[in-house]
C-alpha cells in the first residue's frame, strides 16, 4: 500500500483502525538464496538493496528480538559525513546522500532533519586539528566550514562561550547537511521496502550456529529450525565476535556498552546538534522536545546493554559546562547499547575466511549515520562476491596488511 | 557500578580503576620469526568473550598496581581476582 495524503484521508474515515501491517511476519522457509543475520537498520538496508539494486529477493532477515530493537533503537540519531580519511569520507557521504532521498525512495517519512552538526574546539590543539579536518573534508567535496566564537554564539545563543569558562569554546566545525533522522522510522521504512519486494523478515529467530563444510557456508541453525542457504550476511553489531566464533575465526572487535539518555520534553530551544570531543558530550533536541544526550563508551567490555553511572555523571557535567541553562532539567530515560569497536574505529565490511559468509561489523559508536550506505555496499559485496569500490578498503585483511583507517579523531566520542 | 576488590587496597568503586583489556595475551617470544597473520592475531584479534571473561585492571587512583579479574560480561558479576602472571582460578566460558 502506497502511503499518501489520500491513504491518510481514507483511513481517517475508519478512525485509523484498518491500516494494514507494514510488513508480513512469515514462518521461515527451509531454504533461501541469501540469509541476513540481524534485523537492525544495516541488516534491513542490506536486504532492501539486495532486492532493489540486485534483484535478489529470495532473502530472509533473521532477528533474534524485534526489528530495530538493538543499536538502531538505542543511538542518538545523528547523521553526518565529516570524516578525515578519503575511504571513510566517501563511504559516509554516500550514506548521507542516500539518506537525503530515503523518505521518497521508501515512501516512508524517516523525518530527516538537516539541522547542522557543530563540533567544538576548546584549545589550540583542537582548533588546529579541526582546521586540518575541515580542509580534508572539503577536498573530498563534502560541505564543512569553520565558525569563530562570535558565529557560534549567533547560531547557538544558549551555548556558554564565555572566555572565562573552564574549557572556553575557541571555534567549531559545522556540517550544515548533517543532522538527525527518526531511527525507528529508518528501520521500519527499510523493513517495509524489503518486504514489499519479497524479502521474508523473521523476528524472534536467533541464529545458534553457522554450518559450513569444505570452507563454504551451507546454512544456519536457528531457534526456529535449520535454514539452508547459499550465502550468509552477518550484521549483528555487538555480537559479531559470537557469530564469528560459530564460523571458526576471530575478529579484532571488542564489545562495549554505549550509554545515552533523554531529558524531560521542553519547548524548542536547541535547533542543531552540538558535539564536543574535549568535554565529552553531544546533544540535540528531538521533535518531541526531549534533549538527546550521548558521550563515549564504557571502558570495560560487556554484553549487558547497560553501563555504569560514573559515565553518565561525567557527561552530565560536560553538558552543564556547555549549557548552564540545562542545569535544572530532569532526565527521563537512560539506556545502553552494545557497540562493536575496532582498533582503528572503522568498520569491517566484506568477505571472511569462510566462502560465501560475509561480515559487516565494527561500526563501533557510529553506525546509524551509515545505515543506507552500509546496506548498499554490503548488498553489492554479497551479490557479486566482491566488494563495492566504497568498501574495498574496509576488509578484515587490513589488520594483517597494516592498512588501517584510523578514524579515532572522528569516532572516539563524537557520534 | 562495579565493586572491585583490589588485592592490595580492598573493595573500591570502579571509577578508581582503569580497564586493561583481555588478559593472558602473550607477547611473541621471537618477534622476528612471526608471520604477518601471527602479528595480526597478537596485536588486534580478541576473544571478546560473552560470558566469563579474563581481563586486566589497574588501580589507577589507588596503589597503581595491575591484577587480573574474572568477570562475567553479561551479568558483570566478578568471580575471581588474581595476580598478574598467575594461572586463572576459574575457566573462561561462553561464546565469542
Amino acid at each position: 500500500m502506497k502511503y499518501s495524503i489520500f491513504s491518510l484521508l481514507r483511513n481517517a474515515f475508519s478512525y485509523h483502525e484498518n491500516w494494514p501491517a507494514a510488513w508480513r511476519s512469515p514462518d521461515p522457509r527451509s531454504a533461501y538464496d541469501v540469509v541476513i543475520v540481524g534485523g537492525g537498520g544495516h541488516g534491513l538496508a542490506t536486504a532492501y538493496y539486495l532486492a532493489r539494486n540486485h534483484r535478489i529477493t529470495n532473502v530472509a532477515v533473521l532477528e533474534k528480538g524485534w526489528l530495530g530493537g538493538g543499536n538502531t533503537g538505542r543511538n542518538t540519531t545523528i547523521i553526518r559525513s565529516n570524516y578525515l580519511w578519503d575511504e571513510s569520507a566517501h563511504l559516509y557521504e554516500h550514506a548521507l546522500r542516500l539518506y537525503e532521498g530515503l523518505s521518497r525512495d521508501l515512501n516512508y517519512n524517516i523525518m530527516l532533519s538537516q539541522r547542522g552538526v557543530l563540533n567544538l574546539a576548546h584549545n589550540l590543539g583542537d582548533l588546529r586539528e579541526l582546521s586540518r579536518r575541515v580542509n580534508a573534508i572539503r577536498l573530498n567535496g563534502i560541505d564543512s566550514e569553520i565558525l569563530n566564537p562570535a558565529e557560534i554564539k549567533a547560531m547557538v545563543p544558549i551555548l556558554n562561550t564565555s572566555p572565562s569558562s573552564r574549557y572556553p569554546v575557541l571555534g567549531a566545525s559545522l556540517q550544515r547537511r548533517g543532522g538527525t533522522a527518526r531511527h525507528d522510522a529508518v528501520a521500519w521504512g527499510l523493513a517495509r521496502g524489503a518486504d514489499a519486494r519479497g524479502v521474508d523478515i523473521i523476528q524472534n529467530c536467533e541464529v545458534t550456529g553457522i554450518r559450513h563444510s569444505g570452507g563454504a557456508v551451507e546454512g544456519v541453525e536457528t531457534t526456529r529450525g535449520y535454514i539452508r542457504t547459499k550465502k550468509v550476511g552477518v550484521v549483528v553489531a555487538g555480537h559479531a565476535s559470537v557469530l564469528a566464533e560459530m564460523a571458526g575465526f576471530r575478529l579484532p572487535v571488542e564489545s562495549h556498552p554505549l550509554q545515552a539518555l533523554v531529558s524531560e520534553p521542553i519547548k524548542p530551544i536547541h535547533h542543531c546538534v552540538v558535539m564536543s570531543n574535549a568535554v565529552h558530550v553531544y546533544v540535540s533536541q528531538s521533535d518531541k522536545g526531549e534533549l538527546v544526550i550521548g558521550a563515549g563508551i564504557d571502558a570495560y567490555h560487556s554484553y549487558a546493554q547497560r553501563g555504569s553511572l560514573p559515565v553518565i555523571e561525567e557527561q552530565m557535567g560536560a553538558l552543564i559546562e556547555l549549557f548552564p541553562i540545562f542545569s535544572r532539567l530532569r532526565m527521563l530515560r537512560q539506556w545502553g547499547g552494545i557497540v562493536d569497536v575496532c582498533p582503528d574505529a572503522s568498520p569491517i565490511i566484506g568477505k571472511t575466511p569462510v566462502r560465501n559468509l560475509y561480515f559487516n561489523c565494527g561500526w563501533g559508536t557510529g553506525g546509524f549515520k551509515a545505515t543506507p550506505g552500509s546496506g548498499w555496499v554490503f548488498a553489492h559485496t554479497i551479490a557479486h562476491d566482491t566488494p563495492h569500490p566504497l568498501n574495498a578498503a574496509f576488509t578484515l585483511e587490513r589488520f594483517t596488511s597494516g592498512a588501517l583507517i584510523d578514524e579515532h579523531g572522528a569516532a572516539a566520542v563524537a557520534h | 557500578m562495579l565493586l572491585i576488590h583490589c588485592p592490595w587496597c580492598g573493595p573500591r568503586n570502579e571509577d578508581e580503576f582503569s580497564y586493561g583489556g583481555e588478559a593472558h595475551i602473550v607477547r611473541p617470544a621471537a618477534p622476528e620469526a612471526e608471520s604477518d597473520a601471527q602479528w595480526a592475531d597478537y596485536l588486534f584479534m580478541r576473544t571478546n568473550r560473552k560470558g566469563l571473561n579474563l581481563e586486566r585492571w589497574v588501580h589507577t587512583h589507588g596503589c597503581g598496581r595491575w591484577f587480573n579479574v574474572a568477570r562475567d560480561t553479561v551479568t558483570h558479576r566478578i568471580e575471581a581476582v588474581y595476580g598478574m602472571g598467575e594461572a586463572p582460578p576459574v575457566q573462561s566460558r561462553g561464546g565469542g
